[in-house]
């Protein structure tokens, strides 16, 4: 076999698979191009018609109610991801560490909500919210619909970092004269923090981007998916495109940022 | 049931006056399929190294744990002198221990993992005392590393100091040697020898290495399936086995089968294959009725056929060599024998006399002194390690 | 060191006390599941109420609850197209992911040595940005006048998908059923390639390099080997696809037309524009069990058992 067949044997099935990351990319590259657009000529196609800086630096000549509807979806997101995360990370401890009976149906219950069609999860919750009459539909009833659906994600996320650690490290400091809240803080929170992070991220874009579930509940409030689905009958306006390339531009300099920090510690140790 | 001959050093005594020797009583461990200890009767002077030396499931991982404090007995009660600590808290215990796997925590440190005990109590100066810690285990230029970035050998050096730093009155060490190679282990061996013999603390050592335990405890106890087979010196339970555990779990034994005739005046007699073998006494564990011959097998003689044998004891003609082995130090030998029996015979390879090829009729003996003689109705394929 | 001093805490007595059983497990894990059920779980029983109230009521009248399980009957033939277009569409997402999301996961698995754990946060870095926006741009790469269009024409490439009835005409991409899949596939990839990730990664590569040892060739090795190991991620992988993309309504509402309506676009409109809690509420429960169904047949025969 030649030296150059051996090379893209070897290397094929690497070029696939950048190939299909390169494929992943592509919609954001027009996001983030699309940001760019003028589109004040044609409404109505989405197309890339002129450049201009117009949509980024001015941000007053936004359409009305988009602003109002991030705002909406930043509130929403932080407030489910605090309630999530902690609520979550109690669960991840209880099912990693402690013993109690009915494992297997709480293990069932949370699985379920990852993987069933968020139709389904929205029509039910429709269901319950107008049938008890309770709560209004509208900021709560996101909210409440939102910390549902992230639990389930930030549980399996923490859990599976809290599996990871040795347990041998807490029988240790407690053999070291740590009591039970000393190990805790100072041996078993530090090492799942990454996780929960990781979780309270994770929780955050996916309340964020929330459309089906979040349509259904909503009543007369709108979120920032929403308004980018209603505005599709109307003619997209390209501030949306704003607002998506920052979210992307943001995520990636913390998780960058995190990584960077991470090497930086290891370099200064090793020296 | 110690066979220990030495008197606990006045000068080592504890806070209450009296000496603070580890005592567990009945300590009994049961699971819901199987027990794990089994009514361990065991007292530890302080000051010793002491090793608890079994295959992997005889129970002595847990039993550590109990004294420790990471699991809970069954029944039982565990004491450090007058003080019943069975079911305290591990932090309440003055009892540290060196994990198999080292549980160094990750995210500290070398200096703050060393520290570590020492903060949770409160210890004033501690600066001074790590350092001096990582002094002896000569790790001092290593204080600001993570535990990722040290080899297997300088994370076991931390995972003692941690311990040691405390100045325990126990130090339970779990198969710390278990992951090191072979020097490292050798040069540690004698480390924690050196250590323990300079500090003066109680070391408990468990292990599933013989050799191990030999060369550095004081007392060894062997363990089988949750209880303990026999415990003394280390050259007691090599020489003067009770039982076939025993004796084929450290080093080898040839276990031969003899009727018991009985005793002739301090010595037992034993009808073996026809000729009458002698035992002392004291090596006698058994009285009547059939019982197993056992004798090391350096502690065999051999020679050809008709030559003559250096200081001969008992002797038994009719065998022939069927595999030789040159270890370098010494020349294993199996001789098949008239009943069919296969013993092993080592010979050091001092140069007097060439190697016995296969197929030699030889006559093997050895001094009735170093016989032993066991109870028949012990298994006697009992502790050999399967390869 | 003559003395051995015993820490000063050792209270008297306190060592001779059995510790009580403890619930501490039950404390923690109270809140989050308390909140699953009341939002996830008792919400079923309210949808399936609602499925069985009388068809002619509406949010000015009420409802009325008539255990009217003709419900059922009538919202299936009325929208059955619907239902078997969705449960197809996904289908196929799913099967296209299966394979492009293996590729990938296998890449970076066992090929991508020091930059896994940058490809990582490469495949989940799209979900940082909104899905309507990354569907929205579908919209445009499969523009009629875009260059992708004018390529597949080219390659004769829409004739193909005409021919499998992928696309109705020769001349665009968009509003097809070509498209609506095509979306779904983008937008449901990284829940196929990190269950296959995670599975992969568990591989022993010596296993396959035994493989090769003995005498098998690397597809076979694959086939024999590396592909039945990772089995409980491709479960996994296709459940976690295929579920939520049966479900969907967004890809079909801005990348297909009237024709390619799924389950997910009727359910919505019945329960916000229509107003018709009854039949909505019945198709819901009728997705979800025939979701169930073939969930449960499809791990039968997979046979993995462990999923979380």
């Amino acid at each position: 076999m030649s030296t150059a067949r051996r090379w893209i044997g070897d290397h094929l099935v690497l070029g696939l698979g950048l190939l299909v990351l390169a494929y992943t990319f592509v919609p954001i590259a027009i996001v983030v191009l699309m940001s760019f657009n003028d589109s004040s000529e044609s409404r109505n196609v989405y197309k890339f018609q002129q450049f201009t800086w117009d949509n980024w630096l001015h941000p007053g000549s936004w359409a009305d109610g988009m602003a109002g509807s991030v705002w909406l979806s930043i509130r929403i997101a932080l407030l489910a991801t605090i309630v999530a995360t902690i609520l979550g990370t109690l669960a991840a401890f209880a099912l990693a560490r402690h013993r109690f009976a009915g494992r297997s149906a709480a293990n069932l219950i949370i699985f379920l909500p990852m993987a069933s069609p968020e139709i389904v999860m929205g029509s039910s919750l429709l269901a319950l919210f107008v049938s008890t009459s309770i709560i209004p539909l509208g900021f709560w009833t996101i909210l409440i619909a939102h910390i549902m659906f992230c639990l389930s994600f930030v549980i399996v996320t923490v859990k599976a970092r809290l599996s990871g650690l040795n347990d041998n490290l807490e029988q240790a400091a407690m053999d070291l004269y740590a009591t039970e809240s000393q190990t805790f803080w100072r041996v078993t929170f530090p090492l799942v923090l990454p996780g929960i992070i990781g979780a309270a991220l994770l929780s955050f874009s996916l309340s964020f981007d929330d459309f089906i579930i979040t349509n259904l509940n909503s009543g007369q409030d709108v979120t920032f998916p929403m308004f980018v689905y209603g505005a599709n009958q109307r003619g997209v306006p390209m501030e949306v495109n704003v607002i998506g390339t920052a979210m992307f531009v943001i995520s990636i300099a913390i998780v960058l940022g995190n990584e960077m920090v991470r090497r930086r510690q290891e370099k200064a140790l090793a020296s | 049931m110690s066979q220990l001959d030495e008197a606990t050093p006045p000068d080592r005594v504890g806070a209450g006056g009296t000496s603070r020797d580890l005592r567990l009583t009945s300590l009994t461990k049961e699971y819901s399929s199987f027990t794990a200890v089994k009514s361990l009767d065991l007292v530890v002077p302080q000051g010793q190294f002491f090793a608890l030396l079994g295959p992997s499931g005889c129970g002595k991982t847990t039993t550590l744990r109990m004294v420790a404090g990471l699991d809970i007995p069954t029944s039982g009660t565990i004491s450090l002198g007058d003080t019943e600590i069975t079911y305290e808290k591990p932090y309440k215990r003055p009892v540290n221990t060196v994990f198999q796997n080292y549980a160094l925590f990750p995210h500290l440190d070398i200096a703050d993992n060393v520290a570590f005990g020492l903060k949770r109590r409160g210890v004033k100066d501690v600066k001074r005392q790590v350092a001096d810690m990582l002094e002896l285990v000569e790790l001092s230029s290593q204080a600001h590393k993570k535990p990722t970035q040290m080899s297997g050998g300088q994370q076991q050096r931390v995972a003692l100091a941690r311990a040691l730093i405390n100045k325990p009155e126990v130090l339970l060490l779990d198969e710390p040697l278990g992951a090191l190679d072979l020097k490292l282990r050798r040069g540690m061996q004698l480390e924690l020898k050196r250590i323990q013999t300079e500090v003066g603390l109680t070391f408990v050592h468990v292990t599933h290495d013989q050799e191990e335990a030999m060369t550095m405890a004081d007392t060894v106890a062997v363990m089988n399936q949750g209880v303990i087979e026999q415990m003394g010196t280390p050259i007691d339970l090599y020489e003067n086995p009770r039982t076939t555990f025993v004796a084929n779990f450290l080093g080898q034994s040839n276990l031969i089968a003899g009727e018991i005739e009985g005793r002739d005046g301090d010595h037992v007699k034993v009808r073996v294959q026809g000729a009458v073998a002698s035992v002392p006494g004291e090596r006698a564990h058994s009285e009547s009725g059939r019982g197993w011959l056992g004798i090391r097998p350096e502690k065999v003689l051999i020679a050809e056929a008709g030559q003559p044998i250096d200081a001969p004891g008992d002797v038994i003609t009719g065998g022939y060599v069927t595999d030789v082995s040159f270890v370098g130090v010494s020349t294993q030998y199996q001789v098949r024998m008239p009943w069919g029996q296969e013993l092993q015979v080592f010979e050091q390879n001092t140069g007097a006399r060439a190697m016995l090829p296969v197929g030699t009729k030889v006559d093997v003996s050895w001094r009735p002194e170093f016989a032993f003689l066991l109870d028949a109705s012990q298994d006697a394929k009992a502790g050999i390690e399967e390869e | 060191m003559a003395t051995v001093d015993a820490p000063q805490d050792l209270p008297t007595g306190a060592g001779t006390r059995r510790p009580r059983r403890r619930l501490t497990g039950y404390w923690l894990i109270l809140p989050g599941a308390l909140w699953l059920l009341v939002f996830f779980v008792v919400p079923f029983y309210s949808l399936v109420a609602s499925s069985l109230f009388d068809p002619d009521g509406s949010v000015l009248t009420g409802y009325e609850m008539t255990w009217h399980i003709g419900n059922y009957w009538d919202a299936f033939t009325q929208y059955k197209g619907q239902l078997g277009r969705s449960l197809l569409y996904a289908g196929i997402a799913t099967i296209v992911c299966l394979v492009v999301g293996y590729v990938l996961a296998y890449a970076i698995a066992f090929k991508a040595g020091r930059w896994k754990n940058l490809m990582l946060v490469l495949v989940i870095a799209p979900f940082f940005t909104s899905f309507l926006l990354r569907t929205l741009s579908w919209k445009l790469i499969l523009a009629d006048d875009g260059w992708v269009v004018g390529v597949a024409q080219a390659i004769h490439l829409t004739d193909v998908l005409n021919l499998i009835g992928l696309t109705t005409t020769d001349d665009r991409l968009l509003a097809t059923p070509f498209a609506v899949i095509a979306g779904l596939t983008y937008n449901f990839l990284p829940f196929m390639v990190l269950p296959l990730y995670a599975s992969l990664e568990k591989v022993d590569v010596r296993l396959i390099e035994a493989a090769g040892d003995l005498y098998a060739s690397p597809m076979r090795g694959f086939f024999k080997v590396t592909f039945p190991l990772s089995l409980p991620g491709v479960v996994a992988g296709t459940l976690l696809t295929f579920i939520p993309a049966a479900g969907d309504y967004v890809n079909a509402q801005l990348l297909g037309s009237t024709n390619t309506k799924m389950i997910g676009n009727s359910i919505q409109s019945l329960f916000t524009t229509q107003l018709d809690y009854a039949t909505a509420g019945a198709l819901s429960v009728i997705l979800m069990v025939i979701i169930v169904a073939a969930v449960m047949i499809y791990v039968r025969t997979a046979g993995t058992e462990e999923l979380v």
